[in-house]
């Protein structure tokens, strides 16, 4: 067990640059998630820990050592693949005991270690089966034993999940999840799907374009999005966003007009030089309800209606084009091409300037709030 | 009723297929099987009727009696068992460290060696028998099995090395990763993971190896026809003379040179069976 620091880590391929400085710390015992869409770098970030990339320039810490050019083996670190990566001529106690009888450990200790992570993952009934008479998620555990036995300072996994069918990925989410509770062991967990990053994570890193768009505990990341990109990225459906003009900016108040809706005042803190600008206002498609409850109302006539049961989507188009997404009880019986209202309160919005950066609000109110 | 069609074409497909192939079969097969049964004929039985089967009146055992009393077979089995065998062990071994060299690791000029190698395959060894020759003398190798060794496996390396890159390519990168992040060493991951993932293709290049060696006449005549140094396809060439022939000898030296290359075969086609990686990624 150990912590993790990583300190203005650059990666390019040639002239291509892929990670433009790093920072991160990861403590002892986090579950770290990077996310982010395909190619944002959060893989490459994973295997430069691994030390299966070389890193540019940087420096990365494990347990207080610098590991800048160790190899995988001195590093401490295991790896759990997306592809399982299981050695297919050798069977399931065999994938596990491998790297630590190469290690000249003692046999009966091998044993132990290779007993207890079958237990943990309820590998016993499998261990004399080789991985082509295995499904894909006991192959997957193989593979998280495999990782396990190692009893490395930090565990690594690469979209472990992505190769699994949904009711399986659910399942296995939730064994790592529990794994974690009783391991209690650093993990970094790759993934580009911001569900696992949300219920796994103690701390997620969202990664854009080779950068780190925001570090925080999902919540955080939920409530208070620092950039346009992280408000899009996490929650699902996505954040609803539209153009607005700040017509009125006073302390710890401005006004904007939305197309095809009332003026509202929200309270941000905006400076007097953003006056008259376009301005993006962001609202969850769950914050919104129909009617005009709300401080904030649009209009907007119905394109898409999508009954999930417990809740219906509702699909509205703006008299600007934009669309917004409303999330209405599953009773609802709102049918396309009708026109509805549907508000929220001001204390839900978001507000981003030109460049993506969030505006930052004041007094937020506690539904809409990560500090507990 | 469109399905019906495809099904058919599907099958009178597999005919014609199937057709080509057994007469291919035939062809190749029949030669060996005239050996085979003249083998076991008396002399007048193999030039009054060539193609029957010996039966109670024409069976005879002269040719393999000759052959087993008279000469030194078991010197010549010996001498070309030994030097496909080695050669072999070499080639494979060698061609798979470059192999694996070629396709997994990056270095400068990567691509120019593997299309130097390649470049073997295309060019007959033949074509250098006087250099060789020459080369042979220089170190002393004439009339050693060494010689031999050393000359085949030059010649089987760029066709084994060729092939086994494009095997190794295939093995998925995360079990070459999975094995470092394991803490596992290279040269362990060659031999404990690669090699055992490779075996089908190994195989295949141990058959491509040794057949053209096993009846390769040219070398051990030019370097290595001393006595006692003699291969099999060598030493059956004392029964053939400039007037006579003494088939008998002749078919029952060939029948008997069938049965090790046969053994090797069945051994490493049995391995040409088994999946590759299966398993192993999903």
């Amino acid at each position: 067990m150990a912590d993790l620091k990583l300190d203005q880590i650059h990666k390019s391929y040639g002239a291509v640059d892929v990670l433009h400085g790093i920072d991160l710390d990861v403590k002892d015992g986090e579950f770290v998630v990077f996310v982010g869409p395909s190619g944002c770098g959060k893989s490459t970030l994973l295997r430069i820990i691994a030390g299966l990339e070389d890193i540019t320039s940087g420096d990365l810490m494990i347990d207080g050592d610098l590991v800048n050019t160790k190899s995988p083996r001195d590093r401490g670190i295991a790896m759990v693949f997306q592809s399982y990566a299981l050695y297919p001529h050798m069977t399931v106690y065999k994938n596990m005991a491998f790297g630590l009888k190469l290690d000249k450990q003692d046999k009966a200790a091998i044993d132990a270690r290779v007993r207890e992570a079958a237990r943990i993952l309820q590998l016993d009934q499998l261990l004399d089966r080789r991985p082509s008479e295995l499904s894909g998620g006991q192959r997957q555990r193989v593979a998280i034993g495999r990782a396990i036995v190692r009893q490395p300072k930090v565990f690594l996994f690469d979209e472990p999940l992505s190769n699994l069918d949904a009711a399986l990925r659910v399942q296995t989410r939730l064994e790592i999840a529990k794994l974690h509770q009783e391991l209690k062991s650093t993990i970094v967990y790759v993934t580009h799907d911001q569900v696992e990053a949300m219920t796994l994570a103690d701390k997620i890193v969202v990664m854009n374009g080779g950068n780190v768009e925001q570090v925080g505990s999902p919540m955080q990341l939920y409530h208070h999005p620092q950039t346009r990109f992280v408000a899009g990225f996490i929650g699902s459906p996505a954040m609803n966003f539209t153009n607005v003009r700040i017509d009125k900016v006073e302390p710890g108040k401005v006004t904007v007009s939305i197309p095809g809706g009332t003026p509202s005042v929200l309270p941000f803190d905006v400076d007097q030089n953003e006056l008259g600008k376009q301005v993006e206002l962001g609202i969850r498609p769950e914050h919104l309800s129909l009617g005009d409850g709300g401080e904030l109302t649009v209009h907007g006539e119905v394109d898409v209606v999508e009954k999930l049961g417990d809740s219906t989507y509702l699909y509205l188009k703006l008299a600007n084009g934009d669309h917004v997404t409303v999330r209405a009880p599953g009773h609802s019986r709102v049918k396309i091409g009708e026109t509805v209202t549907a508000s929220a309160s001001a204390g839900a919005a978001h507000l981003f300037n030109g460049n993506g950066k969030a505006f930052a609000k004041v007094d937020c109110p506690a539904e809409y709030s990560a500090d507990e | 009723m469109s399905f019906k069609n495809i099904r058919r074409e599907d099958a009178s497909r597999a005919v014609i297929v199937h057709g080509i192939l057994l007469t291919y079969t035939l062809v190749a097969l029949y030669p060996i099987f005239l050996v085979v049964i003249n083998a076991f004929k008396t002399r007048k039985a193999i030039f009054r009727d060539p193609m029957g089967f010996p039966n109670a009146e024409t069976f005879s055992l002269e040719g393999f009696t000759k052959v087993l009393a008279k000469s030194n077979f078991e010197v010549f089995f010996y001498n070309s068992f030994t030097v496909t065998v080695i050669t072999i062990a070499i080639v494979l071994l060698l061609a798979a460290m470059a192999a694996w060299a070629l396709s997994e690791y990056k270095f400068p000029g990567n691509t120019v060696l593997a299309l130097y190698l390649a470049i073997g395959i295309m060019v007959p060894i033949r074509l250098g028998s006087v250099s060789i020759l020459n080369l042979i003398v220089d170190l002393g190798l004439i009339n050693t099995l060494t010689a031999l060794v050393l000359v085949y496996v030059a010649q089987g390396l760029p066709l084994a090395i060729f092939i086994l890159t494009e095997f190794m390519h295939q093995i998925p990168k995360d079990l070459k990763e999975a094995a470092r992040c394991d803490g596992v060493g290279e040269f362990k991951i060659f031999f404990a993971v690669i090699l055992p993932l490779i075996r089908p293709a190994v195989a295949t290049v141990a058959v491509f190896t040794m057949i053209p060696i096993w009846n390769d006449l040219w070398f051990p005549l030019i370097l290595a026809p001393g006595d006692g140094k003699q291969t099999i396809t060598l030493g059956v060439q004392q029964f053939i003379g400039q007037y006579v022939t003494d088939w008998n000898a002749v078919l029952a030296s060939l029948s008997l040179a069938i049965i090790p290359i046969l053994i090797l075969y069945l051994i490493f086609s049995r391995q040409l069976i088994r999946g590759l990686t299966s398993g192993a990624v999903k």
